[in-house]
């Protein structure tokens, strides 16, 4: 068995973060001249694994052997990359305004006798390192003049330049022609034909089964399994991934469904998705399933006037709406908790108050001509709702930025409970809050949804979905795969999956593997 | 619960710290020069610090948006010699409208007004630039910045327009011993504070600077507000530029250079944060003050005004780096 030792091992590696385990004990093996995939659900742990490998997290215990050597507890990603393992991120950062070969030789570039760069040097290095995977382009040309495609393979030239001898790739395809992922398949062929380990990170069934020789599953921050690439199946992949129990989180209560308020019609824009059409109803859940890159968000956000429609039609209670901006979706009854709390829901360095009230502001606003804010309204309405949805805070005046993740969440909900709405979007409601929060949060959509209003939730996590939703509209690559009615006969996780995962379209053109 | 009830100094000090040095100031310069303290010379401070102060007020805005005007005084110098051009007594304008009447007692008005006029339509301009076009506020008012002072020097030919009609000048004058210009200061920052602190509209421009998508996604208007913010900045050089022709008699196109300057340092001393969504009203006026008081008292001590200079500049680095101490100690 020595020839065949594996290149990397990694033993049970365990990973802390503040209060979530994000790897519990964690095995992987990858041999020298082999492309191993790695599948799970978003938060199942591969991401996480490979940035303990490449030294940004270092685990909280285990150990990593690379090339027969045992490796210290703690490295940085420069290190890493000395020691031969490079990773090409899903969103590349490159220096954009600056030529390929100043992007390749950061930090080490050649000099001259004066100590001077040398860029006549750095030129034909860069030459010599395109070479090697048959990549023609003048090394001063600048990043940002190439597509994304191009951009990678600069990336793993640069792996190679530091003669990386294991490559990790993650979601390698998700911004790339059908036509360049051909070409990158050639790539990662040769390399592997060299001897190189590589490690491929996708959510693209179709694609792992095409170029990997071994798949290994993660769900939970567990290792479920791995198979040889040509023993297994499809069905198999999905069941390992999704295989749980619905733990009691979901507290859904059937509630009275009435009748179809919320339309949308043939909703387009431009590559990120097509065609996507649906309904909700008063009363209901409607869960928005699908994989990262699905385009669920992109699609809520046209509906909030946050994003340009190229075609497609809205009716709110049968009539038809426009709607330009967040402040039309407003009047016409929508909100939408956006999926990334920092950047797009909280006002950090304001306090609760304001954070509650900043979408309301006509609310509060006198009879007089001054249009003068009421602040007596303002604040026994946030202290109502701090009440009412137990909102940790010893004030309404306490910076947002001081409450934990679910307390701004709460904050946030509140927002947008104070314009009784008819219709919530909810983007990943419960990402970054802790359990607790999380079924608190679960409760008040529920409650919302009892009280007639449509609920539009986009979720990850797949037992959320099905937990909590009425119906599941499940997307994949830009369109709507599949409309399943989770009342009555519960979904199933592999069911909802086969949508999500492109696998149902697989079928339907007879490319069934 | 003893320590809940007892006097928390350090918020009262994060909070209220740059009143606490301009009383700290005043005191100190007194005591060495009594003379600092009559109310001949307070009024003196006051008047001095009046027209930067009231383009604080503008900046203020601006700033909590999280942007800049760089053109302030020079938009100051066009708003005020096209009012002056309107305000001059019969004889002198001359020059400019020889057909126009004199714009003399209630009339004074006109001029006024286009002072006002004048001044917002230039932050119009600025607002639609950096709303629309999403260059960055900096470019948008450098280029106001030479643009609306060679239109003043192109305006009047270089020369100073002077000659104005007593009612155009009242603003820039006494009514007994209270000065005009510290009223209008008084009487503009009070609305201010209304429009920032009570109105819808006051509230948008910290959530644009707070967090400008969060403020999208929340429904706020946030091209056409931001348009508004600078129009505002533009108001309050027209109304400045009616206090300094006012106090001078006169209006020179070269005049209020780096007055903005002076205004920015104003409203950061007072703790408006340049990484927007922070800022307040009567920190802008405080920030002001501390600028009049530090050059009014160094005068008075004999500091040669070179020596001021540097002062100056010591103290608006100084506050700017306690400030963000204080700020930014929770990361």
């Amino acid at each position: 068995m020595s020839d065949d030792a594996p290149m990397l091992r990694m033993v049970n590696i365990v990973k802390n973060f503040p209060g979530v385990k994000a790897l519990k004990g964690v095995d992987l093996d990858v041999r020298a001249g082999e492309v191993h995939a790695l599948m799970g659900e978003n938060g199942a742990g591969k991401s996480t694994l490979m940035k303990c490998l490449i030294g940004i997290h270092p685990p909280t215990s285990g150990e990593i052997w690379f090339m027969g050597k045992k490796l210290p507890s703690q490295y940085n990603p420069a290190e890493a990359l000395d020691m031969g393992i490079a990773m090409i991120h899903q969103e590349l950062s490159p220096v954009v305004h600056r030529p390929i070969m100043e992007n390749i030789w950061l930090g080490r570039e050649p000099k001259n006798s004066f100590g001077l760069i040398d860029h006549k040097k750095m030129a034909k290095m860069t030459d010599d390192v395109l070479g090697l995977i048959d990549l023609k382009i003048d090394p001063r040309t600048p990043m940002g003049e190439l597509t994304v495609a191009k951009m990678q393979m600069v990336e793993i030239a640069k792996a190679l330049s530091f003669n990386a001898k294991l490559i990790i790739m993650d979601e390698p395809t998700s911004a790339i022609t059908d036509r360049e992922v051909t070409q990158l398949f050639k790539l990662i062929n040769r390399l592997r034909d060299e001897g190189r380990g590589i490690v491929y990170i996708s959510h693209k069934m179709d694609e792992i089964f095409q170029i990997s020789d071994r798949i290994t599953v993660f769900r939970d921050g567990e290792r479920v399994g791995t198979d040889r690439s040509n023993e297994t199946t499809m069905d198999r992949m999905i069941t390992m991934m999704v295989g749980r129990p619905i733990d009691e989180m979901f507290p859904k209560v059937e509630c009275e469904i009435g009748k179809t308020y919320l339309e949308v019609k043939n909703l387009s824009s431009g590559r990120v998705f097509k065609n996507v059409s649906f309904d909700v109803r008063r009363g209901e859940i409607l869960g928005l399933a699908g994989l990262v890159g699905a385009g669920r968000s992109e699609v809520v956000e046209s509906i909030f006037g946050l994003r340009h429609l190229d075609s497609g039609e809205i009716f709110i209670d049968g009539k038809k709406v426009e709607i330009k901006n967040a402040g039309d979706a407003i009047q016409n009854g929508m909100a939408f908790l956006t999926e990334d709390r920092r950047q797009t829901g909280i006002f950090p360095m304001l306090d609760i108050q304001f954070n509650m009230f900043v979408a309301n502001m006509k609310k509060f606003t006198g009879q007089s001509s001054a249009r003068l804010l009421s602040f007596k309204r303002i604040k026994s309405e946030v202290s109502h709702y701090i009440d009412s949805i137990r909102i940790k805070t010893p004030s309404q005046y306490q910076k947002i930025e001081n409450l934990s993740g679910g307390n701004q969440q709460k904050v946030l909900v509140a927002r947008w409970l104070m314009t009784e709405p008819d219709i919530l979007f909810l983007d990943e409601p419960t990402r970054g809050i802790d359990v607790g929060a999380k079924a608190e949060i679960h409760k008040l959509v529920t409650f919302i949804a009892g009280q007639g209003k449509c609920v539009v939730m986009i979720s990850s996590e797949l037992p959320e979905v099905l937990g909590m939703s009425d119906r599941v509209v499940v997307m994949y690559g830009g369109k709507v795969t599949g409309i399943l009615d989770n009342t009555g006969q519960k979904l199933t996780q592999e069911e909802v999956m086969r949508y999500a995962s492109g696998a149902t379209e697989l079928e339907a053109a007879g490319k069934l593997i | 619960m003893a320590e809940n009830e007892s006097f928390d100094w350090v918020r009262f000090l994060k909070k209220y710290g740059i009143i606490v040095i301009l009383l700290l100031m005043v005191i100190a310069i007194s005591a060495v020069r009594p003379n600092f303290l009559t109310s001949n010379n307070i009024f003196n401070v006051l008047t001095q610090s009046s027209i930067y102060g009231i383009l604080a007020l503008g900046l203020t805005l601006i700033i909590i948006s999280k942007g800049i005007d760089l053109g302030a005084g020079s938009v100051l110098a066009l708003s005020g010699v096209v009012a002056a051009s309107f305000a001059q007594t019969a004889g002198a304008m001359g020059r400019y409208f020889p057909n126009a009447p004199e714009f003399n007692g209630v009339m004074a008005i006109i001029p006024i007004f286009l002072a006002l006029i004048v001044g917002t339509a230039a932050g119009f301009i600025n607002g639609s630039l950096i709303a629309k076009t999403g260059i960055p506020a900096f470019i948008a008012t450098l280029g106001m910045f030479t643009i609306a002072r060679g239109l003043a020097l192109i305006y009047t030919g270089g020369r100073p327009i002077s000659s104005l009609t007593s009612s155009f000048t009242f603003f820039g004058g006494k009514v007994g011993i209270v000065p005009m210009p510290v009223v209008v200061w008084a009487i503009a920052a009070g609305l201010t504070q209304i429009m920032l602190g009570y109105t819808s509209f006051g509230k948008s421009v910290y959530a644009i600077g707070g967090n400008i998508k969060a403020a999208e996604v929340s429904g706020i208007p946030v091209h056409r507000n931001l348009i508004l913010v600078y129009s505002f900045g533009g108001l309050m050089c027209g109304l400045a530029a009616v206090v300094f022709a006012g106090r001078g008699q006169s209006m020179h196109p070269g005049a209020a250079v780096g007055y903005e300057l002076t205004a920015i340092a104003a409203t950061t001393i007072g703790g408006t944060s340049h990484s927007g969504g922070i800022g307040t009203i009567w920190g802008a006026i405080v920030g002001a003050l501390i600028l009049g008081v530090l050059r009014n008292g160094l005068t008075l001590l004999g500091v040669h005004p070179y020596w001021q200079q540097v002062a100056e500049g010591v103290i608006i680095i100084v506050a700017v780096v306690v400030d963000m101490r204080t700020n930014a100690s929770k990361k």
